[in-house]
């Protein structure tokens, strides 16, 4: 695997997560900038969360998600009807491709050539970036995060903190390779730079595109969290403004918007409040002296209207994009986000991608977990995530006669060797007799224990048969 | 994951055992001494010898239909009212919380569930149905407890193991650094990705040894076969044992006071 196989992200063939996983394992510095960042993000929402009664929160935001779920279809029609009023256009992609060609074709009618962006998860989905290169069209980010990962020609190695993966050290190399900034470990400066490169771009960029993390049915409102500025340049200065975002975006009304927004900061950053909050309900006014002249909000699919079709898979859909799964996840703190070699890494990524890319392709993602439940403990929308890890497990063996698999994909995994082991098991484990025979067979036999047990054995001893099972020793104790 | 609300029962006077197949083939040792932990409080130890697995290995591997099989061969062994006591949050945690999503639309749904609310980890019964007071007989000594991840978040016991050994007066409780961390075991996780459970693990280790003592205690066999086995394979200074063995050696030979 080439190191720009590992980073650029195109056309990463997921299934060789393996490798990836193993390589980062190997890496120090992977390792290195992910545990402290990690460490960091978990220390600074357990202190964010101090003295709020984070269960009840959990429950309101679970629930505003919920109830906005249950009414999908009508809360869009509401949302398309109230933006439509307030000027905005609204678009709708059945998949990425379809939204890059919206977007495309909305550059092209303002003989648009460059592009400013705000940070966008689903721009990421999309592959907007690449698809407007092809097209002639240059989209920059601005979002410092997104901005470095650009330079560096890779992909986001987290949602919320794109280039947690590099230090200050190497972001300074690669700023003064790229952009020629002078070498230096001064945060202060290396953002300043960026900051008078970015300010130049918004000022003669013709279209800016963002994402959304709420839009408001109930006013027709779209609502961006964000910290440095970037979002609220990229959707004022340019003269026109592409905002793009998954249907499963839209909530009813503005107070359902505070509760998320309380668990979104905290759970993400540790912030009480984001430095900017961006509020965005149409295109300048006549009277106005500043806004874009058009807004566009592209509705994207992709593959989320299927995850809706299913009572259990529908909860992830609940997820507001805040990364607390990630942060909290040993095995993300360990592989990084690029070892997942997919859009949304962590467990989100895990329970997401699968209905984006398919079981086949993702079959390594469900997987890729030690069940721990870390991520369910902190989701801020309490997505049950390690039942749905199960459920992708059972569709990715197609395990379950009784509840037959769905997923795109399904059965990808399963072998028959594998599925005549646990046939095997389960005939033993189903009938005491036998079970209690062969078990304790194998401690009177003990001694023939192998000491190598697979990959086991790689990292531990294996575990030792012991003298009699409990089964005979409470036997002789007359139980 | 947690219920919000645990309602626990009236101490009874007896209780079923359900051993677990780890217990069973490699740890016997602590399934005595939960047996004999229970008993000294004076309660009858049922032990149904038709019981096998859980069904979870099956479960989390996506092998539905075989893990409904195994666990319907557990679902009979239990015909009286009694609570039903396993010395593992992982195991206790698959028939408490997942036994009724296994059986749901199945004719079995609603004995599944009832069984299922009878089920509680060992230690937390112990300290929370049973109040049990525990007198140290041991020589001063040092240890750290590294909480499995189903005990501290689908059982929510998390705070019963500290609870029992701060009763030890000889026992001094150290903690490692990030306790709630996964140990990388995970049943099938361990050997389908073996890297990522080896770097868990190995920082876990780490991160016992750091504390200073040369022992800990957990509530499952599986974390301890994964801990004990990376430090015993790694030649790391620590030895680990099931929390059940650590509470009957440090007080064993001594009636417990009855509440």
């Amino acid at each position: 695997m080439s190191e720009t196989a590992e980073h650029t992200g195109h056309h990463i063939d997921v299934k060789e997560f393996h490798p990836r996983a193993q390589a980062a394992i190997h890496n120090p510095k992977i390792r290195k900038n992910f545990r402290s960042a990690m460490d960091g993000l978990m220390s600074k929402r357990k202190t964010a969360f101090e003295g709020w009664d984070l269960e009840t929160l959990r429950d309101l935001g679970a629930n505003v998600r919920l109830r906005a779920l249950a009414n999908l279809p009508e809360l869009l029609e509401q949302l398309e009807k109230k933006l439509t009023e307030n000027g905005i256009k609204v678009h709708w992609a059945v998949d990425g491709d379809e939204a890059c060609r919206i977007v495309r074709d909305i550059c092209k009618a303002r003989d648009a050539k460059t592009v400013i962006k705000g940070k966008s998860m689903v721009s990421e989905e999309m592959e907007l970036n690449h698809y407007l290169k092809a097209e002639g069209i240059e989209a920059l980010e601005s979002d410092l995060g997104e901005y470095i990962v650009q330079l560096a020609d890779e992909t986001p190695s987290h949602i919320i903190m794109p280039a947690i993966h590099k230090n200050t050290g190497e972001i300074s190399e690669l700023m003064h390779e790229k952009t020629g900034t002078d070498l230096s470990n001064d945060v202060e400066y290396l953002t300043a730079s960026a900051r008078q490169q970015l300010r130049e771009k918004f000022m003669s960029a013709d279209v800016g595109v963002s994402g959304v993390n709420f839009a408001v049915a109930e006013t027709g409102t779209l609502c961006l969290v964000e910290n440095e500025g970037n979002g609220r340049m990229t959707t004022t200065v340019p003269k026109c403004h592409i905002a793009v975002t998954g249907i499963e975006k839209v909530v009813p009304s503005m107070e359902d918007v505070s509760a998320l927004l309380a668990l979104l900061t905290r759970s993400a950053t540790g912030q009480h409040i984001t430095t900017y909050f961006n509020m965005i309900s149409g295109p300048r006014k006549a009277e106005e002296l500043d806004g874009p002249e058009e807004v566009h909000l592209v509705l994207v699919d992709n593959g989320r209207s299927s995850i809706y079709q299913d009572d259990e898979l529908l909860d992830t859909l609940r997820c507001i994009r805040c990364g607390a799964c990630m942060n909290h996840c040993p095995v993300y703190t360990r592989v990084g986000g690029h070892a997942y070699g997919t859009t949304y890494p962590g467990p989100i990524g895990k329970i997401l991608m699968p209905h984006l890319i398919g079981l086949d392709e993702g079959r390594h993602l469900p997987s890729a977990s030690s069940l721990c439940g870390a991520c369910g403990e902190v989701c801020p929308v309490k997505i049950p995530i390690p039942d749905l890890l199960v459920r992708l497990r059972q569709e990715s063996v197609d395990g379950d006669n009784l509840h037959p698999a769905k997923v795109r994909g399904h059965g990808a995994k399963r072998s028959s060797k594998e599925a005549l082991i646990w046939k095997g098991w389960a005939w033993m484990h189903a009938s005491p007799g036998i079970y209690r025979f062969g078990t304790s067979a194998a401690t009177k036999f003990r001694a023939l224990q192998p000491s190598k047990a697979g990959a086991w054995t790689d990292y531990r001893t294996a575990p030792k048969l012991a003298a009699k099972t409990l089964h005979q020793r409470m036997k002789e104790r007359g139980q | 994951m947690v219920d919000p609300i645990k309602v626990y029962p009236s101490k009874p006077s007896k209780v079923y055992f359900y051993g677990t197949c780890l217990v069973d083939m490699f740890y016997p040792d602590a399934g005595i001494a939960g047996v004999e932990l229970l008993e000294r409080e004076g309660i009858e130890v049922l032990f149904p010898q038709d019981q096998t697995c859980c069904g979870q290995p099956a479960y989390t591997s996506g092998y539905h239909d075989q893990a409904r099989s195994v666990a319907r061969a557990q679902l009979d062994l239990f015909p009286g009212d009694w609570p039903i006591v396993v010395p593992s949050g992982s195991c206790g945690g698959m028939m408490r919380k997942h036994y009724p999503d296994l059986f749901k639309d199945t004719p079995d749904e609603v004995k599944a569930a009832e069984v299922a609310g009878r089920v509680w980890e060992l230690t937390d019964f112990l300290l929370n149905v049973c109040h049990i007071k525990l007198e140290d007989l041991g020589e001063p000594t040092t240890v750290a407890m590294h909480t499995s991840c189903s005990a501290r978040r689908e059982m929510g016991v998390a705070e019963v193991g500290p609870k029992l050994l701060g009763q030890l007066k000889n026992v001094n409780l150290v903690e490692q650094v990030r306790p709630e961390e996964c140990c990388g075991f995970g049943g099938t996780f361990a050997v389908r990705h073996p890297e990522i459970s080896g770097a868990m693990v190995s920082e876990k280790v780490d991160a016992l040894v750091e504390t200073g003592t040369r022992q800990f205690v957990t509530t499952d066999c599986g974390c301890l076969m994964n801990i004990a086995g990376y430090a015993e394979k790694n030649e790391k200074p620590v030895e680990g044992q099931h929390i059940l063995s650590f509470l009957w050696s440090r007080t064993r030979g001594k009636g417990g006071q009855q509440s």
